[in-house]
């Protein structure tokens, strides 16, 4: 398949890209993970618009939100590919998928002028002991069972991190009518934040929304602890209890089910396995890609908008495809530079408001150290490797090993199915801590393509044009 | 582990699914995970590295806790396959032999 712009991700940043980008005459095609557009956030909007109502009501207006751009992706001309896992991204343009239809695989390759990477956000792992027993599951989760299938919780449970989205959680879960047994707060900075204040308030509305929430949880009368300073889940072939101290105090909790969060990070694999070049974001504690305004990397081919370019937040990542949208039409020659400063003009203030408004919000649930490099050693920090904090510590100190892509070759973590999204971090904060230097100058996993498990069966289907061209790219 | 909340539409098409060998109603469009998470009990995996018991962690692809045998076929992500009418959903007992 031959496309102007290949879009990878259907989320607030991909949908925009591809509304802002046809309309300015490009051929767009979009790829995608799940069966119906909207990413995460606007997670089966529509469905759930259409047949229940309350549930609407429950998640709330940042929800809703997400049906006008629906609605506007469905009137534009994009073609889009739902269910498609994208495993590689070349410099020649080609996107290799895999779509998961009907139980199917069936492999293809789109080849694109330019490639724009919307995949969005993901939830920092909060590594604690027995956060891998079932019955622990990521805030994220909940709130997706609840969009998706209009299930929720069952039992008793605990909310435990930090971030918005766990209070946004709480107080959805309280309009639901199913509130949680306790919230545990393990990282909040009020005076730390304080000084970012200001450019919070170009989006006064955000203020009022969280202090809303806020408001709502205190309402329910619910158990919330801040300043929570060690969590351990219990249980032995399910999480049973959650044991926590605040203040040298300590507590426990019976427990069916804990829902753990820690903020968002970019969703970068498929990013870092373009190589295009990152760098060390120390106040949202994360690797994310070097982008001018537009989204353009060091790629001429590449282009990154939306959470997965650093956090922005959905309606600031909406704004930033918007703008890589019409970039790439004026980078193809679709539309001239004048065309392109007036299209994009609002929603480059819109962005740069979001923008402004983020340093706030990250310094007031920035992790606490002790939250991303765990100090008890059993503490799984792989789970799919299994590998342990105390295994990372001592690789790093009795064999001076260096950084995160030799502790692989020594010991696997980071090399499971999930291919070190869940512990990349983890290792990179584990690693800098007992090396006593930075993340930034312990870089991040070499992430190579295929960044999702293919078999060779996908691969030799491919219709690749020329085999030598296969061979030698 | 979940259960379907009262208010969800009654009216909403339910799919029949084969879960741990036992027939249930399921919503349309729900996942194969989300399936397991309503009626498979506790865990839905075994690790192929120590044989711990594990359950769906992310539900959006990240993670592949919710690797699953689904319709016989090992290792498929149960978060983000929809289930169909008669699908068999079982867990994923460790690492799967190769098939001859």
């Amino acid at each position: 398949m031959q496309t102007d712009l290949a879009i990878i991700g259907a989320g607030p940043a991909g949908l925009s890209a591809a509304i802002s980008a046809t309309a300015a005459g490009l051929k767009v095609v979009v790829l995608d993970e799940q069966p119906v557009p909207g990413g995460q956030i606007y997670r089966n909007i529509e469905t759930l618009a259409a047949t229940r109502p309350a549930h609407l009501q429950w998640l709330g207006p940042d929800y809703a939100a997400g049906l006008p751009l629906l609605r506007h992706f469905h009137e534009c001309a994009a073609t889009y590919l739902p269910m498609a896992q994208v495993w590689q991204v070349g410099h020649d343009g080609r996107v290799y998928y895999r779509r998961n239809v009907a139980n199917e695989g069936a492999v293809g390759i789109v080849h694109a002028r330019k490639v724009l990477i919307a995949t969005g956000a993901m939830e920092r792992p909060l590594p604690v002991p027995g956060w891998t027993l079932p019955g622990v599951m990521s805030c994220g989760a909940a709130q997706t069972l609840l969009k998706a299938s209009g299930l929720a919780p069952d039992g008793r449970f605990v909310l435990a991190g930090s971030g918005p989205l766990l209070l946004l959680l709480a107080a959805q879960l309280i309009r639901a009518g199913r509130p949680p047994a306790a919230i545990l707060e393990t990282s909040y900075d009020f005076w730390g934040a304080l000084p970012h204040l200001p450019g919070m308030l170009g989006l006064p509305g955000y203020l009022l929304k969280g202090l809303g929430l806020l408001r709502e949880i205190r309402a329910a009368a619910l158990p919330f602890y801040r300043g929570v300073t060690r969590l351990e889940i219990k249980g032995r072939e399910r999480a049973r209890e959650i044991e926590f101290e605040v203040d040298g105090r300590s507590f426990i909790e019976a427990v069916d089910l804990v829902f753990l969060h820690q903020g968002v990070v970019p969703n970068g694999n498929l990013a870092l396995s373009t190589d295009i070049r990152h760098h060390w974001d120390d106040l949202q504690k994360c690797f994310r890609p070097e982008l001018d305004a537009a989204g353009r990397s060091s790629s001429d081919m590449v282009r990154v908008a939306g959470d997965a370019g650093g956090i922005v937040g959905a309606v600031g990542a909406a704004a930033m495809g918007e703008v890589a949208g019409l970039a790439a039409a004026a980078d193809l020659g679709s539309i001239d530079a004048a065309e392109f400063e007036s299209r994009a003009a609002a929603a480059r203030q819109l962005l740069t408001r979001h923008r402004a408004a983020r340093p706030f919000l990250d310094r007031l649930y920035r992790p606490r150290q002790q939250w991303v490099a765990p100090t008890d050693p059993d503490t799984v920090i792989c789970r799919c490797e299994e590998i342990r904090a105390g295994d990372v510590r001592h690789l790093v100190a009795a064999q001076n090993c260096p950084g995160p892509n030799q502790m692989k070759s020594f010991m696997r973590c980071g090399m499971g199915p999930c291919q070190g999204r869940l512990c990349g971090l983890t290792a990179v904060e584990l690693i800098a801590e007992t090396r006593g230097q930075t993340p930034a100058e312990i870089g991040y996993y070499r992430i190579r393509a295929p960044i999702k498990p293919v078999t060779l069966g996908d691969m030799a289907a491919l219709d690749v044009p020329s085999r030598h061209d296969a061979v030698n790219p | 582990m979940f259960k379907l909340l009262p208010e969800s539409n009654p009216l909403a098409p339910a799919v029949t699914v084969v879960v741990n060998g036992r027939s249930v109603a399921v919503p349309q469009g729900c996942s194969a995970a989300a399936a397991m998470l309503m009626h498979g009990g506790g865990s839905t995996r075994t690790t192929p590295v120590s044989g711990e018991a594990r359950a769906p962690y992310c539900m959006m692809g990240l993670c592949y806790e919710c690797l699953m045998e689904i319709d016989g076929e090992p290792n498929q992500q149960g978060c983000l396959v929809i289930v169909r009418e008669g699908m068999h959903i079982n867990p994923q007992l460790g690492k799967p032999g190769v098939k001859p």
